[in-house]
């Protein structure tokens, strides 16, 4: 057996095991990229999905329900940072992914790509948009790929926070006014396609799918996570009060779940494409908020030269994602407390002021 | 609303309500993903404590969304529109030093503040820590970073002479000393970010006090059109 | 586009609460290590999961590598006398 096949075979036995894969492993190179186009993807769109919520901050109409909408889209640039922070474990860096996503070289999710008209689209975010995401995402909780794991851990636990203020606010509307349980409606029969469409196209139709689910990045098929959320939806919707906008929804005994009708592809394509109703605006608006923080980030950048406030050598990334791996062993645990020195002296240590 | 510590509450609540609120216009537009984490959370201390100091006076939401804009006791430096990042960053250090100062004394004196100001303070010294931070990176960082946070503090310098005007129901507060270590903090602050203290007048014409009585500049209307716009078409609705 | 901009990477430890080791909790990018701590406390515990942090640039940790998996842990895996389970100790004795 060749090198190459020893670690193909290492690789192949701990995926099939349902052992993780650490950033430092061998891996095949397509399970790599395939990996960075995802965890890059999914970054994408917890930072472009601040946008269609960011707009309704401002006009938020309890201080209540300010104060949630703010901490959820904190929440989803803190989500964006933790994919990130697992995509370049892979040796990636954030600028380079950034890079892609301002040059339309890397997707984000479509969904946000459909613009938020009312307050009630910030609801119908939540429950629908997020609890697609959430559908898709939970089983990433034990995706193959150790960073993406415990990053999706991280994230889900939040999301659920997501979902249920997005169920309340939406039942708060139905429950209100009939001004307010129109908005609702009308929000809901906006959202429930697209969120569908989510899930990726028909499992015939998907080009990632079969590969991703053999190396455990995915668990299960796009179509199969699209039932189950229907299944989950329609029981919801009538807690609300509201319907859903598909006329083929009914309940199949014999198959023990919801049949429901065809989704428009070709729309799907389309956004996809670009020709969505928002792609250049939230594009557009990434783009800017970047460059116009260039020189806050030259700044501090500059600042941090000057000041020798940063111990490493500047720029400078490992070449194999990181850590720098060199042939020493880890350094010992607890190396501030216990000396009682090299904290105080980097400053990088902070004690219940958290 | 009669006792002299609703007008205080308003005061503090309406300057809390409305930074709060110029803060969230950043999110989805921040520098870096790091600093969109840290102004939300900044916004969201001071959305915290406009809601508790707006809520001593009567209800939260008819107070900040059915006021009109006369009836808001706000400082001028708050209301503010956008402006760059080191605009933000120069009404923080000015604000956050001025509302550390202001509840340190009030968490040590018996009012209906101290428990409120007990806990905010800690609040707002780490935004004023934040500040601080910023404010030497952009003052000490690039010629480019030096220069828009000169403008930046000197554009915003005219609305400093505000904070120290008494306000009713806060008798316990020596303004003026608050003023003289306000003016010390800062530019010990400014010195060390190689910026000079902006040499210019602290307040206009009739600006000086002008928004705790109720007269702002014209942004400010706009900015309460926006907020109060969904709340005001739906009179009487639950949210 | 600038490179001059780009922020190192940091990770960081969280101690979740007293009595309990700093644990990996993830990697942000900060210009300097007081900007890290700041951006860590923001991102890691701002649902209050922590009392005490620590932020260690990327690039200044030195780690084994998977190739020298055998070498280095393999050792510890043949001295069962390590473990207390190793021990039979008669029946009725406490406290050990």
């Amino acid at each position: 057996m060749t090198t190459v096949e020893a670690f193909q075979a290492a690789f192949d036995a701990a995926v099939a095991a349902d052992e993780r894969i650490e950033p430092r492993d061998w891996m095949p190179e397509a399970y790599r990229a395939s990996l960075v186009r995802q965890m890059a993807q999914h970054a994408h769109s917890e930072i472009i999905g601040m946008q269609p919520e960011a707009n309704w901050i401002t006009r938020a109409p309890s201080l209540r329900r300010k104060a949630i909408l703010m901490a959820k889209v904190q929440d989803e640039a803190g989500h964006g940072l933790y994919l990130y922070s697992a995509a370049e474990t892979l040796g990636t860096s954030r600028e380079e992914l950034l890079d892609k996503l301002h040059t339309g070289r890397q997707k984000y999710s479509s969904i946000f790509n459909y613009p938020t008209l009312t307050w009630a689209d910030v609801g119908a975010i939540g429950w629908l948009v997020d609890g697609a995401a959430i559908t898709n995402q939970v089983p990433l909780c034990r995706c193959s790929y150790g960073p993406y794991a415990r990053a999706m851990v991280r994230i889900c636990k939040e999301e659920s926070f997501h979902q249920r203020q997005g169920y309340e606010l939406l039942l708060t509307l139905s429950k209100g006014t009939p001004a307010q349980h129109e908005m609702a409606q009308d929000a809901v029969n906006r959202w429930w396609w697209p969120s569908l469409m989510m899930f990726g196209p028909p499992d015939d139709a998907s080009a990632h799918s079969a590969q991703s689910m053999a190396w455990k990045i995915k668990r299960h098929s796009n179509d199969e996570l699209r039932r189950r959320f229907v299944d989950i939806c329609v029981p919801q919707a009538e807690s609300l009060g509201l319907t859903l906008p598909d006329p083929d929804l009914r309940w199949n005994e014999e198959l023990g779940r919801y049949d429901f009708g065809p989704i428009d592809w070709s729309e799907f394509q389309q956004v996809l494409k670009g020709n969505g109703p928002c792609n250049e605006q939230r594009l557009d608006r990434r783009r800017r908020a970047h460059e116009e923080g260039a020189w806050v980030r030259e700044a501090a950048a500059a600042y941090a030269t000057k000041h020798g406030a940063r111990p490493g050598r500047p720029g400078e990334h490992p070449p194999e994602g990181r850590p720098a791996g060199r042939t020493h062993r880890e350094r010992p645990e607890k190396p501030a407390e216990e000396t009682g020195t090299r904290a105080e002296e980097t400053g990088t240590h902070v004690e219940a002021a958290v | 609303m009669t006792a002299p510590w609703h007008s205080a509450a308003l005061a503090l609540g309406d300057d809390a309500l409305v930074l709060s609120h110029r803060l969230g216009e950043w999110a989805g537009r921040a520098p870096v993903l790091e600093e969109e984490v840290a102004l939300a959370n900044i916004a969201l201390d001071l959305l915290g404590q406009a809601r508790i100091l707006l809520s001593l006076v009567g209800d939260e939401d008819e107070l900040a969304y059915l006021r009109d804009e006369r009836s808001f006791r706000n400082l001028h430096l708050v209301e503010q529109p956008g402006g760059d990042f080191a605009h933000t960053i120069a009404r923080q250090l000015y604000f956050s030093t001025y509302q550390r100062f202001l509840y340190e004394r009030l968490a040590s004196s018996d009012s209906e503040f101290t428990a409120l100001a007990a806990k905010a303070v800690k609040e707002v010294a780490y935004h004023q820590d934040h500040a601080e931070h910023w404010t030497l990176r952009l003052g000490d960082g690039t010629a480019e970073s030096h220069e828009r946070m000169r403008r930046a503090c000197e554009a915003l310098w005219t609305f400093t002479a505000e904070m120290f005007q008494p306000v009713e129901g806060l008798d316990a507060v020596d303004f003026p000393a608050l003023e003289e270590r306000w003016l010390d903090s800062v530019a010990s602050v400014l010195e060390r970010a190689t910026l000079t203290v902006p040499d210019g007048p602290r307040s206009r014409a009739w600006t000086a006090g002008a928004g705790r009585q109720g007269l702002h500049t014209e942004p400010f209307g706009r900015m309460l059109a926006e907020m109060q716009h969904l709340h005001r078409s739906h009179p009487g609705a639950s949210w | 586009m600038s490179n001059q901009g780009d922020w190192p990477l940091w990770e960081v430890f969280v101690r979740s609460r007293r009595g309990l080791s700093h644990t990996h909790a993830g990697s942000l990018h900060a210009p300097d290590a007081e900007m890290a701590l700041r951006n860590a406390r923001d991102l890691y515990t701002r649902r209050n999961e922590g009392v005490s942090i620590w932020v260690v640039e990327s690039a200044a940790i030195t780690a084994t590598s998977p190739d020298e998996k055998d070498p280095f842990f393999a050792p510890a895996a043949d001295k069962p006398y390590r473990h207390p389970t190793f021990y039979e100790i008669p029946e009725g004795v406490k406290h050990l």
